[in-house]
């Protein structure tokens, strides 16, 4: 178990210093679409929901894990969806994406 | 996976997600990528989500069609139809799902394996639960606050920052004890209990004007739970989706800190709402601002060759970025070039002027940084401020006393002229009085930002045609 939390770890501390250089170069023109987007990313714990909700572990994990499924594809679908729908927006002279 | 089956195809289709979650994060790097880059994040999320769908051993799916069906419903109602102006509570809303998810897939995980639960995932399942929960009620607080369905004046009582402190204390040794004894269950549900007290408590001092750095706090926690998650349920992309979007939030609150010269310390304990002290010596110099009729504005917008427009909240509560397009298209007509001026902490969230602006058509070249336009005030013929107080508040420099002093802020008063559109004289819930407002070179126009603007509109195609 010890290795496990080390390896989790790892990986978070990781990803965090990839996430800080990758988040540092974005400019603060698509602040608002970042945290939509980031927002749609971190709606992966959708994967969690669905596993609480299918895997037949008795009605209160199911119900529980039905409510965690519908507010995790909410942000999924809604925050690609938006990001998207922003994005769009932004243009430079002349029309041009 | 602690007990789940693990097929290493789902084990690839997570790496396939987290490898499209990180470029589409690069994608942002640039208004031209951006769009390309979101695309391949939400094509990362279907391949893990089908891959989870297929082989994590999932047997009942009539609950989880629901959820999927009825969320992506409501999702794609809240995206599609949800005008821009109204993108902070939104964004504050999505939190509160993200949070609420988290916390109750930590709920189910620690009711369904009960005694058998190891140290190190009660660790994170309690952290996963305080986190989850705190951000939702917090978020869902900050909804209120952002719609106005509560005061968004701060709300403070005595030994506020004793209590939030004390909590989350308790928060932490509540965590202790279930690490030593994860079968204690009525400690795990009080742990849940404390975050949705926290998310409340921690959320109501805050003002208005202090929402950017909340709404990314917030952020920062959504992510910090799934990440627990992640920890919770042994699954490699939830850690680092949710490492990714932490990041993102921390980064973000550190930037909108900075940008209102607050300590990230005094953010973290949620101390920011008290700062704004009492109005001081109200009725002093506002006797002597220099109250500006539309003509007079026209007359001064016509006559001017370089123009910087410098938004803020007050453009997005009168809706009024159509208008100051119009009116920047009319004086680029005239001649005149026109820049944008976007403060780091205009509006409600970071970014929302941005946002605002190209909704309505800006370019994205004319929208300017702080330190990219702030030495172009000197040589600006008029600069016209819509909606905005504090960013262009010169006390934020030359004045010691002053509550913002510190904060970067616009060098407005350097340019020729200055037309300030303001609804009213009141100070607004800061009860800062603002020395731009009383600047000889000012004129003060006050109204309804986009009735005014249309105004102009008018009056400079006027004078065009003249």
């Amino acid at each position: 178990m010890a290795n496990e939390l080390l390896f989790g770890l790892f990986i978070f501390v990781l990803a965090g210093f990839l996430g800080h250089y990758v988040i540092e170069k974005v400019p603060p023109l698509l602040h608002t679409p970042l945290m939509a987007g980031t927002n749609a990313i971190s709606g992966i714990s959708l994967v969690g929901s669905l596993v609480a909700a299918g895997s037949g572990w008795g009605w209160t994990a199911t119900l529980l894990g039905f409510i965690a499924v519908t507010c995790a594809t909410i942000n999924t679908v809604g925050g690609f969806l938006i990001t998207d729908r922003m994005l769009k927006m932004f243009k430079r002279r002349g029309g041009k994406g | 996976m602690n007990g789940h089956i693990v097929s290493p195809y789902l084990t690839f289709a997570y790496l396939i997600a987290s490898v499209c979650f990180i470029l589409a994060l690069q994608g942002l790097s640039s208004p031209t990528h951006a769009r390309r880059g979101n695309a391949i994040g939400a094509f990362g999320m279907l391949v893990a989500v089908v891959g989870t769908l297929i082989l994590a051993g999932i047997i009942d799916y009539r609950w989880i069609a629901a959820g999927l069906i009825i969320g992506s419903l409501i999702g794609a109602a809240m995206s599609i139809w949800i005008p821009m102006t109204k993108m902070p509570e939104r964004i504050a809303l999505s939190h509160c799902f993200g949070g609420l998810a988290a916390a109750l897939v930590g709920v189910v995980e620690y009711h369904h394996r009960g005694a058998a639960i190891d140290r190190f995932t009660m660790g994170a399942l309690g952290l996963e639960v305080f986190l989850g929960f705190l951000t939702f009620t917090g978020s869902l607080m900050a909804f209120g606050k952002l719609q106005g369905l509560i005061t968004g004046a701060p709300v403070t009582w005595k030994g506020q920052n004793a209590s939030n402190i004390t909590m989350f204390c308790a928060a932490l040794v509540l965590l202790v004890l279930l690490v030593i004894d994860p079968s204690r269950s009525v400690l795990f549900y009080a742990m849940g209990a404390l975050g949705l007290l926290v998310g409340v408590l921690a959320v109501l001092p805050i003002g208005g004007a202090d929402m950017p750095v909340v709404i990314s706090l917030l952020n920062s926690y959504a992510g910090l739970a799934s990440a627990a998650t992640g920890f919770a349920l042994g699954n490699n992309v939830l850690i680092i989706a949710g490492a990714l979007d932490g990041t993102s939030g921390f980064l973000l609150s550190m930037k909108m800190s900075k940008a209102m010269n607050r300590s990230f310390a005094n953010v973290l304990f949620g101390a920011f709402g008290q700062v704004a002290p009492a109005a001081e010596g109200a009725g002093g110099p506002a006797a002597n601002y220099n109250l500006a009729t539309v003509e007079d504005a026209v007359g001064v917008l016509t006559a001017s060759q370089t123009v910087i427009v410098v938004p803020g909240y007050g453009m997005a509560v009168s809706q009024a970025q159509h208008a100051v397009r119009e009116l920047a298209q009319a004086l680029e007509a005239n001649g005149a070039t026109v820049k944008y001026a976007i403060h780091p902490v205009a509006g409600r969230m970071p970014g929302h002027m941005n946002v605002l602006l190209a909704e309505a058509n800006v370019p994205y070249d004319q929208l300017f940084d702080l330190d990219d336009i702030n030495d172009e005030f000197s040589r600006t013929d008029v600069t016209l401020v819509v909606g905005a107080n504090d960013v262009v508040n010169p006390a934020a420099k030359n004045n010691p006393g002053s509550p913002i002093h510190g904060m970067p802020v616009f060098n407005v008063e350097e340019s020729r002229a200055v037309i300030v559109l303001k609804r009213s004289m009141n100070t607004g819930f800061a009860g800062i009085e603002n020395d731009l407002f009383v600047q000889p070179n000012t004129m003060m126009v006050l109204g309804d930002a986009k009735k005014t603007l249309r105004e102009f509109i008018a009056g400079v195609k006027e004078e065009a045609a003249a």
